[in-house]
């Protein structure tokens, strides 16, 4: 029983795999969601528009047929760039689109899309005086970004954060579909195989759950991180 | 008459002359826009239904009933939405014997356990996004209908609700649209919704690009349309609201 019919081991791997999409993708979309809200606050009207576009396009459609566009459409796409690289060039290379990467790519592009707007609002709330001042220091504008604005920024921007990761981590059981062996996939699996639908997907759901009070922990201590100098004593002046 | 077949010859001829976009395939997206359209709508009328009621006794005070609430909101927020619709087109339909019962004339077609997954979801969000909008309710307008001598039920019927579901309106139009995405799952349950309808057609013709951009595309009409018309009822509902210019 409690090796739930042989596949307790391939539901532990399908829970790694999970972790691991999750965390890949989490770290694509917070890249891109950074540099896209840059680009909503450019001073550049194409670049505003582009970033606009961006994010309008990942609203209207849904992950699921992003993720397969993906999958599908890439491997054609890809085989099509490089047989013309071929036939033109006389290059052989071969690139083979496999369901990690397009998952992986497509949950980072999809919450690139909906962190650029956390960034955003968090960029606008950081006091434009601190980054004066840290300029009046003489430091050059990555040192700001990475001393002073970046850490100023995260205060804001950790709610709106622990958010998209909690819709995140569930968005990628949908890697399942396109033939990931995910913790989903395993167990409707198994589910097909035994008859035992409760058995695979409760453990499943208490994964589900296990993983985001996890990081609901780790977000309240990034939290208490960022908001050092901003506590009991910091609030008359600071708010 | 003669009109109209030279308005119609173009589109026949450039439908003759290629594969994928045949009266045979538009037919195939008219039932799954159809599908599509009809999942989400009766998912979100019933999950609204439900909500509301679930919404005032997940702030009540009795303890059992507001823990228990709580407890179902978190489950179905908590957990990926295909676990659920796993959940409940197998687990009725592995049950011994259920083929039987009168039951499995809702049970042998998918639409009924992809409506009950998909209503329950719906229902639990709806539920913490109106208890987040009736717990902000100013104390100053409880306080107002306390002192008319409103009965509890009363102040929650004229005072409470009318406020408080007008400013979950932005929220719950994040949810109508979320609902419209996350119904692209219903394809494997063997359901044919828009997603499920491009699948068969790349499927069968090998056409990733002329079959998901296409669906894509509808799908952003469908989601810009509800985007619209909440903007429009935002417009008209929360006047009181807008900072005064």
């Amino acid at each position: 029983m409690l090796d739930l019919h042989g596949y307790g081991y391939r539901l532990l791997e399908g829970g790694l795999l999970t972790l691991e999409l999750a965390i890949l993708s989490l770290i694509l979309a917070v890249i891109l969601g950074l540099v896209t809200a840059s680009a909503k606050l450019s001073s550049s009207i194409v670049i505003r528009a582009i970033a606009k576009a961006y994010t309008l396009v990942i609203r209207g459609v849904p992950d699921l047929v992003l993720m397969m566009l993906l999958f599908y459409g890439g491997q054609i796409g890809i085989n099509m760039a490089t047989d013309w690289l071929y036939y033109e060039f006389d290059v052989d290379i071969f690139v083979n689109v496999d369901a990690f990467v397009a998952g992986v790519i497509t949950i980072g592009i999809i919450f690139g899309a909906y962190m650029s707007e956390t960034f955003r609002g968090a960029f606008m709330a950081v006091d434009g005086g601190l980054l004066e001042a840290a300029r009046a220091y003489g430091m050059r504008p990555w040192t700001v970004f990475r001393r002073i604005r970046f850490p100023l920024m995260m205060r804001h921007a950790l709610p709106g954060l622990s958010n998209n990761w909690m819709v995140l981590l569930k968005t990628t059981a949908l890697v399942s579909i396109i033939g990931l062996s995910d913790m989903v996939k395993v167990a409707a699996e198994a589910t097909k195989a035994t008859h035992e639908p409760f058995l695979f997907m409760i453990p499943v759901a208490l994964g589900y759950l296990a993983i985001s009070s996890v990081s609901e922990w780790c977000f309240m201590k990034l939290k208490a991180r960022y908001d050092v100098g901003f506590g009991a004593e910091g609030a008359s002046w600071n708010n | 008459m003669e009109q109209l077949s030279t308005l119609w010859q173009p589109l026949l001829d450039w439908m003759n002359g290629n594969d994928i976009f045949t009266p045979n395939t538009f037919a195939m997206y008219w039932t799954g826009l159809t599908n599509t359209v009809q999942l989400v709508f009766i998912s979100l009328l019933i999950g609204l239904v439900l909500a509301v009621p679930l919404a005032i006794a997940r702030g009540s005070r009795n303890q059992v009933l507001r823990k228990s609430i709580w407890f179902y909101t978190y489950l179905f927020r908590g957990t990926p939405l295909l676990i659920q619709l796993y959940l409940a087109y197998y687990g009725f339909a592995f049950i011994p014997g259920i083929q039987e019962t009168w039951l499995w004339f809702f049970l042998d077609d998918p639409l009924y356990p992809a409506l009950l997954a998909f209503t329950l979801n719906t229902a639990a969000y709806t539920t913490e996004i109106f208890h987040g909008s009736i717990q902000a309710t100013p104390r100053g307008e409880i306080e107002a209908a306390r002192a008319y001598g409103m009965s509890k039920a009363k102040m929650m019927r004229r005072i409470v609700l009318p406020s408080a579901l007008r400013r979950a309106l932005p929220a719950y139009g994040n949810e109508v649209i979320f609902m419209l995405h996350a119904s692209a799952i219903a394809f494997v349950v063997s359901i044919t919704d828009l997603t499920g309808a491009a699948y068969y057609i790349y499927a069968r013709f090998y056409a990733p690009f002329a079959a998901f951009l296409f669906v894509a595309v509808l799908y952003m009409v469908l989601s810009f349309s509800i985007q619209a018309l909440f903007k429009y009822l935002e417009k008209r509902l929360l006047v009181h609201l807008k900072p005064a210019s």
